[in-house]
């Protein structure tokens, strides 16, 4: 097939742009480990109350200054409602749904997440500045999808302003 | 050179009447479907903006679901049956094969019944799930039995398509087709093969579950199966719209094809890399591996090239048109295109506005930048840009001329101004709804979404500004879409009788033959299973095998 001179250019520049953007991407994925949540841990939706850690959501410290946040997701809200941390909390989400397809962000940051019935998502980040985080559902889950949210306040340490 | 005479004798030509009422049937539905799926639009708008409140009885999602199914569905899947089948007439000898005709107004019947009962459903409020359909929320039965209809119809049409291609093949044997019907041809094997995805999901999980024949459902296996249908769906919307920037275009600016060759293998392409890539729409979900996601992630950037081929071909067209009528220096060209041609005008601000649609596209489906948009008021914005303005123009750009051309009337230099000025008012509109979700969604505000403050969080309180500029620019969409119903309206059925061509563009003399390879279908289709299987295959296998106890339905509205 005829290819013009300039298309080849063209294709080329092009090609190559390509292929040195799916290398950086690859380089952000594998060798610095920035993989989109993709966590496969199962749990039966119909059981999520009786089933641990979900049947008792809440916060644990799990190290210095680091915590696991259980959390079930369901029409139209999140348990626990409100979470105090400690600024430079470092925390890891653990989130399952009670019926229907949620979602789980907190604008300003990169958390970002589906939570599908069946699964649980996991997906930790780093609170560094105090203030008051918003976590909403951005997947529509019914008549009430637009109240579902909670909130998080990162609380500055001792004799800090916050 | 006989063939070469040929083409301009058939140039005169026209779609004979049975063919056109056919389309004209595909294309009013298309854009009555239109019209009140604007009114839904506008009406969303204006409540998320804090503007109006819906008066008692209609919920905010039900409009979205209104919207969503009728633009993104109803009004998409008629007009490019319509025109597909339009198309396949004009350039097989004016007419469809009588076997054709039959199975379009089969098809036609049953995706008009499945659009209908799936009308009722959202109307009556039983179907207010968006049109995602995601379980475990559960619409009625009758909702998705209604958008089985509508794609078993074009299943249908599809076939027609293909029979009237095959028919002229047989009468011509050795010859290369007409670029249009094997264009049309390539949009409905994709379509083929996308659909199969939905229509296993709906008719063997869905519809069982909802009629409670089965207690649960495999909620990951559903949406896996919806958006290995969902992305190629956008493909199939910009196919014919590519078709008519290929084939139409270069004829209604005075200029010749660039390659025939080069824009067949830009359609093979598309089919090849827009679906085994449906796990970008996935990304940040549990229960699909990140490796998986990766190798969909590699694929749904393989699309770039068949896309930077097809940017090539048309400036190269709109380039050497240029000069052969005289423009001189680098850009030139560019000035002396027939701007205040609507049929033109239109079609080239939606190619103009997919530049940025593909930059967005690239951002949406990156590893991950896709974790800061995904869900977010931008993805909407994103497919505003695409769909909703480069598919969309330019599909207003073709009933410019389609139109009268079917319906044995003539475009008025009165309707010529009209949609010059339909086509600004969309693009302003637009640009400011567009733009307003694109920002919004930088800031995580959240797409799908009814009028909410978060409880008077300060963040969202911060967006409601844009929340209202969005819905001016929605408020000024509306007004442009009013405006493109009535003009339709007019073409159809008051402007004044007369002959318009359809037009087609011709190869340049001398351009070299197409090689064979290119329409031996099954070597294609081959090549696009075996992708759908090294994409697919396993992570499918797995949540089949591998899952968790599935989810009861539940309404949630």
């Amino acid at each position: 097939m005829h290819l013009h001179k300039y298309e080849k250019i063209w294709l080329l520049f092009g090609g190559g742009v390509l292929v040195l953007f799916i290398l950086i991407l690859s380089v952000n994925s594998f060798a610095m480990g920035m993989m989109p949540p993709s966590h496969m841990e199962m749990i039966d939706p119909t059981k999520v109350d009786q089933t641990p850690p979900f049947d008792n959501p809440g916060l644990r410290q799990v190290g210095d200054n680091e915590y696991e946040l259980v959390m079930t997701a369901f029409i139209f809200g999140y348990a626990p409602n409100e979470i105090e941390i400690p600024a430079g909390a470092k925390v890891t989400f653990k989130v399952t749904s009670k019926d229907v397809v949620h979602g789980f962000a907190i604008p300003g940051t990169n958390v970002n997440m589906m939570i599908t019935p069946g699964y649980i998502s996991t997906l930790t980040h780093t609170f560094s500045d105090p203030g008051e985080y918003l976590i909403l559902c951005n997947e529509y889950c019914g008549i009430g999808h637009q109240v579902m949210a909670t909130r998080i306040v990162v609380k500055g340490k001792e004799g800090e302003k916050s | 050179m006989e063939e070469r005479k040929d083409t301009a004798a058939v140039q005169k030509m026209r779609v004979d009447r049975a063919a056109s009422s056919l389309c004209m049937a595909y294309l009013l539905i298309a854009f009555f479907a239109f019209g009140l799926a604007a009114l839904a639009g506008v009406l969303q708008g204006l409540v998320r903006g804090g503007m109006v409140t819906l008066p008692g009885g209609i919920n905010y999602y039900q409009l979205l679901t209104a919207h969503g199914v009728l633009m993104g569905l109803v009004f998409t899947t008629f007009f490019i049956i319509g025109f597909l089948i339009s198309g396949v007439a004009r350039t097989t000898g004016g007419a469809l094969t009588p076997g054709s005709l039959r199975l379009g107004w089969i098809g036609w019947a049953l995706m008009t019944v499945g659009t209908l009962i799936g009308v009722v459903t959202i109307l009556r409020n039983d179907a207010s799930v968006l049109y995602t359909f995601y379980a475990p929320m559960k619409a009625s039965p009758y909702f998705y039995i209604g958008t089985a209809l509508l794609v078993v119809g074009s299943w249908i049409a599809g076939i027609g398509i293909i029979a009237s291609y095959r028919a002229w093949r047989k009468r011509n044997p050795g010859k290369t087709s007409p670029l249009f019907s094997f264009m049309a041809v390539a949009t409905i094997v994709l379509w083929f093969i996308a659909t199969i995805g939905v229509a296993v999901s709906v008719v063997f999980l869905l519809i069982p579950w909802s009629f409670g024949w089965v207690d649960r459902v495999n909620v990951l296996l559903t949406r896996t199966l919806f958006w290995y249908f969902g992305h190629p769906l956008v493909y199939f919307w910009l196919m014919p719209a590519y078709i008519a920037w290929y084939v139409n275009i270069p004829r209604i600016i005075g200029g010749k094809l660039f390659s025939d060759a080069l824009a067949r293998l830009a359609f093979l392409l598309l089919i090849l890399f827009s679906i085994p890539v449906g796990f970008h729409h996935q990304l940040t979900e549990p229960g699909v591996s990140a490796d998986w996601k990766f190798v969909h992630v590699i694929l749904t950037f393989a699309v770039v090239i068949p896309t930077l081929m097809t940017a090539f071909s048309l400036f190269a067209v709109f380039e050497t048109t240029g000069r052969a009528k005289g423009a001189k220096g680098l850009f030139g060209w560019f000035a002396v295109l027939p701007w205040k041609d609507v049929r033109f005008f239109a079609p080239m601000i939606g190619m103009l506005a997919f530049i940025p649609a593909g930059a967005g596209g690239i951002i949406n489906a990156s590893n991950q930048l896709n974790q800061v948009v995904h869900n977010t008021i931008w993805v909407t914005g994103h497919f505003h840009l695409t769909a909703a303005t480069s598919v969309t123009l330019t599909f207003f750009g073709v009933s410019y001329w389609l139109i009268p051309a079917l319906t044995g009337r003539t475009l008025t230099a009165g309707i010529n101004r009209l949609g010059i000025l339909q086509t600004v008012l969309w693009t302003i509109g637009m640009l400011i709804m567009s733009g307003s979700m694109h920002y919004l969604g930088l800031m995580g505000a959240p797409r799908r979404t009814a009028y909410t403050t978060y409880g008077d969080s300060a963040a969202a309180l911060g967006w409601m500004p844009y929340h209202q500029l969005m819905a001016i620019g929605g408020v000024l969409l509306f007004l442009a879409a009013a405006l493109m119903v009535g003009i339709v309206i007019y073409l159809a059925f008051f402007a004044p009788k007369g002959m318009t061509e359809y037009p087609i563009g011709e190869e340049a003399a001398g351009a070299l033959a197409t090689p064979r390879i290119l329409e031996r279908w099954p070597v294609w289709i081959g090549i696009s299973v075996f992708l759908i299987l090294i994409a697919y295959g396993m992570p499918i296998m797995d949540q089949v095998t591998h899952v968790p106890p599935g989810s009861p339905p539940i309404r949630t509205w």
